[in-house]
């Protein structure tokens, strides 16, 4: 069997190329940004005095992470709109990235929060801070400094993972993929080409992770060290 | 005068365990008291009902006439005057020295970014650590990080200080880096009352000595009594080599 490969036929594609990968990216940072506050939300929620609170919380993390995120998909742009919620692609797409991110990243949040000695806590109780300020610069803080690995690293998966809205035809990078090769029969090229693209993103978002930890954690910037 | 802490008639219980069996004692302003004891005496448990991170049962708490077991008490207010150092120094990891240090002032007394250096600044000098103030809490030995516990509680200007077994954690060379702050401290007119093991200390710096026994105080009296214990467990005590 031989092949020949031709990129050629692809070459007049690129604007769409582009445009899929910045739609991906676009996705990517609305996801990191309310997936990050949902997160923090639901780790303080479910580390919270109110057991209705907690179970809310838990409800919540534990059934998005216990479902494929395809499923979760089709029940949002499917399910919402057979009740006559029509949502447009992108929103849902975004929307659905969001509510999977977020639980995932309470998880890792609440992790972080739970290695915070209660030492430290009884130390800025005594100092006079307040509940909010406490949470704030006591345990929030250094706990997203010591996951922020771990963090970044599911926003990268995250990324990756959004390939899957294709199925509810966001335009995104695998949609764009997909009607680039049904157009010109160049599908080995195409996903090789896609394949790429995606390696790239993921590049240039763990980059960009590590720039603004540097900038956000001045005591990791200065000493290299984890927290 | 009124006492700057008064303890009347403590009790305290954890679940079924009373550990505060009618604790009763004064501190006067400027005055440095030492609670000495075995663990599980109370000793530390009485320290911390006195800036409320432990809630009692009945009696009654005061500090500068303010009640501590008074649920409707400003508890922020209380803590602002109330300083507190810990056996495990609890400073915050991710925050320089300055930052330690200024946090409360900033969040608390919302002193303004300039001005809170200046405390910070003043606050290292008193515990001969201006050398540190960018550092983080990681770089600094076990003797300094309680240096610079004790100048985080100094910024906050309080009226009394509360030192829970602070050299505990420390090896003897390094104990005494704290106890000289300490004694500096308490010749400069602070209010402390300190929970310790170190009876040096105890019968040198502190006006007046009490000796918890089985939740109850024992025996009080001037550092003298450490030489001349009146009770059977303080003598006992002692003989342990504590």
């Amino acid at each position: 069997m031989r092949y020949k490969f031709d990129f050629g036929a692809l070459v007049e594609h690129w604007p769409e190329f582009l445009s899929g990968a910045l739609t991906t990216l676009q996705m990517t940072a609305f996801a990191v940004v309310f997936g990050l506050v949902i997160g923090i939300l639901c780790a303080i929620g479910r580390r919270s005095a109110s057991p209705f609170l907690q179970w809310l919380c838990g409800f919540y993390v534990e059934t998005i992470r216990n479902t494929p995120y395809l499923i979760q998909i089709f029940f949002i742009f499917f399910g919402l709109s057979s009740i006559g919620i029509k949502l447009p692609i992108f929103v849902a797409a975004v929307l659905t990235l969001v509510i999977n991110v977020g639980a995932y990243t309470a998880e890792i949040v609440r992790a972080g929060m739970d290695t915070i000695h209660p030492g430290q806590i009884e130390a800025a109780q005594a100092l006079g801070l307040s509940q909010p300020q406490i949470y704030w610069d006591v345990i929030l803080r250094p706990a997203l400094e010591r996951v922020y690995p771990a963090l970044t690293s599911q926003f990268v998966l995250m990324m990756l993972a959004s390939s899957i809205t294709s199925q509810i035809s966001a335009e995104e990078l695998t949609a764009v993929a997909n009607n680039i090769q049904s157009f010109t029969f160049r599908a080995f090229e195409t996903y090789i080409v896609v394949a790429f693209l995606y390696l790239l993103l993921a590049v240039i978002l763990k980059l960009a992770f590590y720039g603004f930890g540097q900038i956000i954690f001045p005591r990791r910037r200065r000493l290299g060290t984890a927290l | 005068m009124s006492a700057a802490v008064s303890l009347r008639d403590v009790h305290k219980r954890f679940g079924e365990v009373e550990v505060l069996k009618g604790v009763s004692f004064d501190v006067a302003p400027g005055e440095v008291v030492a609670v000495i004891g075995r663990s599980g005496s109370g000793k530390s448990t009485a320290l911390r009902c006195v800036n409320r991170l432990e809630t009692i049962q009945s009696g009654e708490i005061e500090v500068h006439g303010r009640r501590v077991d008074d649920p409707a008490l400003d508890l922020r207010a209380l803590r602002r005057d109330v300083g507190m150092v810990f056996q495990s120094y609890n400073l915050f990891p991710h925050l320089t020295v300055a930052e330690n240090i200024t946090l409360a002032p900033r969040r608390v007394r919302k002193t303004p970014q300039s001005e809170a250096r200046h405390i910070a600044v003043e606050a290292l000098a008193r515990v001969g650590l201006s050398d540190k103030i960018d550092a983080y809490p990681e770089q600094l030995s076990g003797g300094q990080q309680q240096r610079v516990a004790i100048a985080r509680s100094l910024a906050m200007q309080p009226k009394v200080m509360l030192f829970d077994e602070v050299t505990s954690a420390l090896d003897p060379h390094l104990t005494g880096e704290v106890l000289k702050v300490m004694e500096a401290l308490a010749r400069g007119g602070m209010t402390m009352l300190v929970v310790t093991h170190e009876m040096a200390f105890a019968r040198r710096v502190a006006d007046r000595v009490i000796f918890m026994h089985t939740g109850k105080v024992w025996e009080t009296g001037a550092g003298e009594m450490l030489a001349h214990p009146q009770t059977p467990e303080l003598r006992e005590f002692l003989a342990n080599g504590l």
